[in-house]
């Protein structure tokens, strides 16, 4: 019996590195490659025969593809929607949880019904309404379009608000508190990991969205973020010079993006499964 | 619209008839009751919304809401013209049927808005009326505004919202939903000519007409697809759960980051990597040829039925390991007295999955499961980063072998500027994802308590 869970227990190792060596085959590869020192996209071999920084040197020298500028408009389009976001998203979830007006079950099922249009059906309208706005090819458009985005995305942080026992309101009022109160003074102070989660989500988005920024930004290649960027070096023209750099972008941007989400992985899970465990 | 409007509806209309002159005459004139009873400041402030609301109507929303209906009558063109005696050709703007139907419902909007301010009008008139007849004295302004941080704060909260969610979502939406009555197709681009309502001829073009022999072959996909994607995803997610959860097995917390790992890279990031890597000339099938395992490159992604195996195997990559993460949550705080009752009883590690282990994680998952599936028919980025709907297929109009629904809409609005044909799509999309929304909000207790709070 003893030797038989062994046996199963060798068999279950050797599965799981099997199926971590797939997984993480990828990730691996695009760090080698990003590293790698010769030849162009596409190679017959696996291991880098030489290895060299230049391609993240060139990353940052190239005027064509001036990956620098593009990190630091996707930071600052990144950080304002970001802050945006986080209020927006913040004030519906507690509303629409916490506070009880006359049209409040309409609006939820409205969300409801708004949410199950794919998004970029209105993407060609957007456009003309920002261009109507004289926004085209703009940061404040995509900062204003990824922030009203946020208001139909509360559904995890409502989950969290309803969490909140209501007792501590009740006695907040009794107290003589006004709803204002109880919103800054008890529930936000409360509400720190769902705010964290909601900033950091709404913060990463505008790294990883290509779509939008695309049709928003055109060919305006000054202003491009980071997603679209690497997107273009991947283009038919320039993916032999590029490919390599590209990799280096990704890993750059990979990064910083993986350990943001390893640190709020707790909050992930418990995002999603708050909603339906309950 | 349920019991709170239509009593608050009647209140209204019964002050309006038991009220005096002064309540009487702010159906005509807004804010003549606050006037009549020293609220200035609101006073004004409903009479200076509808004096601006009567210039814009007379300026603005009736030849607004006149384009709306004609769409326009103009072609732009040339035309002769005499001036001083001379004939010379010259050419002439014409209607911009894309702007005039934006436009109108713009109108529409904001005539809808100007109802709303009347509504609150005639109820502050109202509120008024109960104030006299029960002898108390009115609020003054300055308490108006306090009950925005009590009675009214979600108005507060959510006004500035709202007004992104209504330019941003709202105005958006309803203007794709209209397109699909009219022929704005490539033949009709605003501004160069203009387009017309057409009624539902869209509709029968797609589901019956030239448009059909694309239509259902990529909703067949789309539906398949989603199918596999959400089962396969699902049942080894959790099996990869059960595996990392195997008692005596060491390194629990390492085996579960390798594959977070995976979610954690941005998706865009790794589905390009994917693609790169299953490429003909890649380094996938490079390394298959060195082994000699294959003699000629394996077309991963450039053949149709290959394409869509590679696709769905792509996306048990990228889900797995967040199904696997749920699980996991799911799985420890199962009981195990229960398993521990069947080993006892005899039951092999098979039996008590499919009997205890299993059902368990299915009743808690399934809302998370009908999403996934509903985010499926509408994965974009899986497709149209792997594949971008290729390899091409001259059966179809503008669409490729492993096009979804969604990726289909896309051409057809950036490449194609069949913007009728897309949003009718759009509207049938919404009307499969509202069919099993349905199914999943019926069934999980968390949503209808949550609306019915």
């Amino acid at each position: 019996m003893k030797a038989k869970k062994r046996l199963h227990l060798g068999l279950t190792y050797i599965l799981l590195i099997v199926l971590s060596v797939i997984w993480l085959f990828p990730v691996v590869w695009i760090v080698l490659t990003s590293l790698r020192g010769e030849g162009t996209a596409y190679v017959s071999y696996i291991m880098p025969k030489g290895y060299t920084l230049d391609n993240y040197i060139k990353l940052f020298t190239s005027s064509n593809f001036p990956f620098g500028k593009w990190f630091l408009n996707t930071l600052w389009v990144a950080s304002a929607s970001c802050i945006l976001s986080t209020f927006i998203t913040v004030a519906m979830a507690y509303s629409l949880s916490r506070l009880k007006f006359k049209f409040r079950n309409h609006f939820l099922k409205l969300a409801l019904v708004l949410n199950m249009f794919p998004g970029f059906m209105s993407m060609i309208s957007v456009y003309y309404i920002l261009k109507a706005l004289n926004l085209t090819q703009t940061h404040t458009a995509l900062i204003l379009l990824y922030a009203s985005g946020a208001a139909l995305n509360f559904y995890i942080a409502k989950g969290f608000f309803d969490t909140i026992p209501f007792s501590l309101d009740e006695s907040a009022m009794i107290d003589g508190a006004s709803k204002k109160d109880i919103f800054f003074k008890i529930t936000l102070p409360l509400s720190k990991p769902i705010i964290v989660y909601t900033a950091l989500l709404a913060f990463m988005g505008p790294w990883v969205d290509f779509i939008f920024a695309q049709v928003i930004l055109g060919d305006a290649v000054d202003k491009y973020t980071v997603a679209i960027g690497l997107f273009s070096m991947l283009h038919r023209d320039v993916i032999n010079d590029w490919f390599l750099s590209f990799a280096a972008g990704s890993v750059l941007i990979a990064v910083p993006i993986t350990l943001l989400f390893i640190f709020m992985q707790k909050y992930y899970v418990e995002g999603i499964t708050g909603g339906s465990v309950k | 619209m349920g019991t709170p409007l239509s009593t608050s509806s009647k209140t209204v209309l019964n002050s309006l008839k038991a009220g005096g002159l002064d309540i009487k005459l702010s159906t005509l004139i807004m804010g003549f009751a606050n006037f009549a009873n020293k609220q200035w400041i609101k006073g004004c402030l409903f009479l200076s919304s509808q004096i601006l609301f009567l210039i814009a109507f007379f300026n603005q929303i009736i030849p607004s809401l006149i384009g709306l209906i004609t769409l326009g009558t103009k072609t732009q063109g040339v035309e002769t013209q005499e001036i001083d005696g001379i004939k010379i050709q010259v050419s002439v703007e014409g209607d911009n049927s894309m702007l005039m139907l934006i436009g109108g419902l713009a109108a529409v909007i904001f005539c809808l808005v100007f109802a709303y301010i009347y509504w609150c009008n005639l109820k502050s008139a109202s509120t008024i009326h109960q104030y006299k007849t029960k002898g108390q004295a009115l609020p003054s302004f300055r308490e108006d505004l306090k009950s925005l941080s009590n009675g009214r704060f979600h108005m507060t909260l959510m006004t500035i919202p709202l007004i992104g969610l209504l330019l941003f979502s709202i105005l958006p939406l309803v203007y794709m939903i209209s397109l699909a009555f009219t022929n704005f197709d490539h033949n009709h681009l605003a501004p160069k000519s203009l387009f017309d309502w057409v009624g539902i001829v869209n509709f029968g073009n797609v589901l019956s007409g030239r448009m059909a022999a694309t239509f259902f072959p990529v909703l067949s996909w789309t539906l398949i697809w989603a199918v596999f994607a959400t089962v396969t995803n699902f049942f080894f997610g959790i099996v990869l759960a059960l595996i990392i959860n195997t008692k005596g097995l060491k390194f629990k917390k390492l085996w579960r980051t390798v594959f977070v790992i995976t979610i954690a890279v941005p998706l865009f990031i790794s589905l390009l990597i994917m693609r790169n890597l299953l490429n003909d000339a890649g380094p996938l099938n490079a390394l298959l040829m060195n082994w000699g395992w294959i003699n000629q490159p394996i077309p991963f992604l450039s053949d149709p039925n290959w394409a869509k195996f590679t696709i769905i195997m792509v996306n048990m990559w990228v889900g797995i390991p967040y199904t696997m993460l749920l699980a996991t949550g799911i799985i420890m705080n199962i009981p195990s007295e229960q398993v521990e009752a069947a080993e006892i009883d005899g039951a092999n590690k098979f039996q008590i999955f499919r009997s205890i282990t299993f059902p368990q994680i299915l009743t808690i998952m399934t809302p998370s499961l009908i999403q996934q599936f509903i985010g499926n028919i509408n994965n974009f980025n899986v497709i149209y980063l792997l594949t971008g709907g290729g390899p091409a297929n001259s059966n179809f109009y503008q669409a490729g072998s492993t096009d979804l629904l969604v990726t289909w809409l896309y051409k057809l609005t950036v490449a194609a500027a069949d913007y009728n044909i897309a949003s009718v799509i759009g509207i049938l999309i919404f009307a499969l994802s509202a069919t099993f929304s349905l199914l999943a909000y019926t069934r999980s207790s968390s949503y209808k308590e949550g609306v019915a709070k």
